[in-house]
């Protein structure tokens, strides 16, 4: 019997999210490379779009099904997850690392045993087994890691790996009904922020810096984001200031982001906020010191002032939406 | 209230980081070690619990590493925790090898809450807290912005896309802190001189295997330095064409 690798799918309100194709993507890619069966599986109550797994390449797709899995538990998650891992036996579990990802793969690592390596941005698998590059030290240096384990848990950057389209197909559901015991942790409520999208999940974000001033001038940046369909993001600088919220904090002690677009206004590209949007796809940087660090890794920049630079760019970005 | 804290010994975050000889681990003359930047989050609402339950609540830190990680627990010690304990292990761990290390030894002291921070900055891995309420068997929050107890449980706020999410927990727990919980207090110099006062016991740490292997560690590839493209918003129309015809992101 081949061996099994076992994608874990995020859903959240009942739908399954970007990162969770992005899983799916990955699971087929290594499972094929590897010679290795694909399993992936879903965990919550009402589920609306597990049969588009299809269109990556998924031909089954299991739910553990239950209305106390309606909201994420930790604890229950975990616990239906992994018996569902031993079930099968799998060898490899893959989720991405998203706030939901981060916090599960450790519990279920701890639960098989496995060994476990977070937040990938390159997996190798040339050598016959799974090789994951991994930063470290905010992004300082990189670190490529083995399992040493039979067992092995697997998570993915978000918005590295893009989700791979293999043709129109439905994947068949398998509902599987589960009655989680333990959840002394469980998710009661949720805090929706009142900004429109949260910059760990934009694919093009705008930041401001110091050099915006003051948190009156932010309708620049903000102008700019909306103008581009993207996030609102900040530099510490300007959070600490208490101009901006932390939830919109890039960098170190902020989110890590990986968008496609990056545009960094009025940002000095201090160390700690590069380890949080070096890996961006494309950067921007608009400050008027020639020489600040941003512009080291930016793709394109324009070495003058926000204040006049901004406002055109956004009108220049309105004209072509328009088109 | 018996509290535990567990703090990781890290290069400060401003120190360049250069690549040791062996390829595997970053060399580590010249570079300055501090606590765990989250970690000091957890001290302080180590304090604030302590504080609020009076009595005879006591705090205890807990590090895995080597001699060197004494600074870090001393450093805790001076912003007012009782007292230490150095799980002493000289070789790398992964997060595995230190829960493992770290759960034996809570689970002789009967700890009711666990403080950790959410990842340490060297390896930002943040899984160490999940896995020590695993092997615990405690309840768990981590990305924690806000805490607060209700009677018999904990009802903590984390950090996750697009809000905050509402977590109920029941005591004894884990608690991984994040930026924001509360604003670390500065060791005073009466802290600091009763600090070297307190007792670190030192132990080695239970035996455990790696169970993920690094294998090389390099600097990341430099990114070629962008084109500047001009000083002033007559820039601006070339700056839209290339992301739109060579970046195609707009
Ligand atoms: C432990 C630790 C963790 C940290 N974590 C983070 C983190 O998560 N995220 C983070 O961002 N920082 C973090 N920092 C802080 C970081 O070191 C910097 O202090 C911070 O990023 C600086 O923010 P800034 O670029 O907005 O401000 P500054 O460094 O002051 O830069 C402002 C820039 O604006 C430019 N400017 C000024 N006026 C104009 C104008 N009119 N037009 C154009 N440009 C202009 C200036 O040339 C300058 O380059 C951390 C620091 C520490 C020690
Ligand atoms: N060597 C260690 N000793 C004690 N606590 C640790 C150690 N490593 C990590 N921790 C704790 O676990 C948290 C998360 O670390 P990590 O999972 O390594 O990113 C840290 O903030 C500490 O509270």
């Amino acid at each position: 019997m081949a061996k099994k690798i076992l994608a874990i799918l995020e859903q959240r309100d009942g739908k399954l999210k970007k990162s969770a194709f992005e899983a799916a993507t990955i699971a087929v890619r290594i499972a094929s490379e590897l010679n290795y069966e694909v399993e992936v599986v879903a965990v919550g109550n009402e589920i609306t779009n597990l049969s588009e797994t299809g269109d990556y390449g998924i031909k089954k797709i299991t739910h553990l099904k239950s209305d106390k899995l309606e909201n994420y538990s930790s604890s229950g998650y975990s616990e239906v997850i992994a018996n569902f891992a031993k079930e099968i036996d799998a060898d490899y579990l893959l989720m991405a690392n998203t706030a939901l990802g981060k916090d599960l793969a450790p519990y279920i690592a701890a639960k098989l045993n496995a060994g476990l390596i977070m937040d990938a941005i390159n997996i190798d698998s040339s050598s016959g087994e799974i090789i994951a590059t991994r930063p470290v030290y905010a992004g300082k240096s990189l670190i490529n890691v083995k399992f040493n384990s039979q067992k092995k848990v697997l998570t993915i950057r978000p918005n590295i790996f893009k989700p791979a389209v293999k043709g129109k197909n439905e994947s068949e559901i398998i509902v599987k009904e589960v009655e989680p015991s333990n959840l002394k942790s469980k998710v009661i409520d949720f805090k929706k922020s009142d900004s429109k999208l949260d910059v760990a999940e934009a694919d093009i974000i705008v930041s401001g810096g110091r050099g915006l001033k003051g948190p009156e001038n932010f309708h620049l940046v903000e102008e700019l984001a909306e103008a581009l369909g993207g996030a609102v993001g900040a530099s510490r600088a300007v959070v600490d200031a208490g101009w901006r919220p932390h939830r919109e904090q890039v960098g170190q002690t902020g989110k890590t982001v990986s968008p496609s677009l990056y545009v960094a206004c009025g940002i000095s590209g201090a160390i700690q906020h590069l380890a949080g949007m070096s890996s961006a796809k494309y950067i921007v940087a608009i400050n008027k010191d020639k020489d600040a660090p941003i512009f080291n890794i930016a793709d394109y920049g324009i070495a003058g002032d926000v204040f006049e630079i901004v406002p055109v760019l956004t009108k220049e970005i309105k004209k072509i939406k328009l088109q | 209230m018996n509290i535990a804290v567990c703090v990781s010994h890290v290069p400060d975050t401003a120190t360049k980081i250069k690549i040791g000889d062996d390829n595997k681990t970053i060399n580590k003359a010249g570079v300055t070690y501090i606590i765990n930047p989250y970690d000091e989050f957890a001290v302080e609402e180590a304090l604030t619990w302590k504080e609020k339950a009076g009595g005879d609540s006591k705090i205890t830190i807990l590090s895995v590493g080597g001699d060197s990680n004494k600074e870090t627990i001393r450093k805790a010690l001076a912003m007012g925790a009782d007292d230490g304990i150095l799980l002493k292990d000289d070789n790398p761990r992964d997060s595995m090898g230190i829960a493992k290390a770290l759960s034996k030894e809570i689970k002789s002291h009967k700890f009711d809450v666990v403080f950790c921070g959410k990842q340490s900055v060297d390896y930002d891995a943040g899984a160490v807290p999940q896995m020590l309420a695993e092997f615990l068997d405690y309840s768990c929050a981590t990305v924690v912005v806000a805490l607060k107890m209700d009677g018999n449980k904990i009802i903590a706020e984390r950090e996750v896309e697009g809000g905050r999410e509402v977590v109920e927990l029941e005591l004894p727990a884990v608690i991984g802190a994040q930026k924001g919980l509360n604003e670390p207090r500065y060791a005073s110099l009466k802290g600091i001189m009763s600090a070297k006062k307190k007792t670190i016991e030192e132990k080695p740490a239970a035996q455990a295997e790696n169970l993920s292997e690094i294998i090389k560690m390099y600097s990341p590839p430099a990114k070629q330095s962008g084109r500047i493209l001009g000083t002033d918003a007559s820039a601006v129309p070339e700056l839209v064409r290339l992301l739109r015809e060579e970046a195609k992101v707009i």
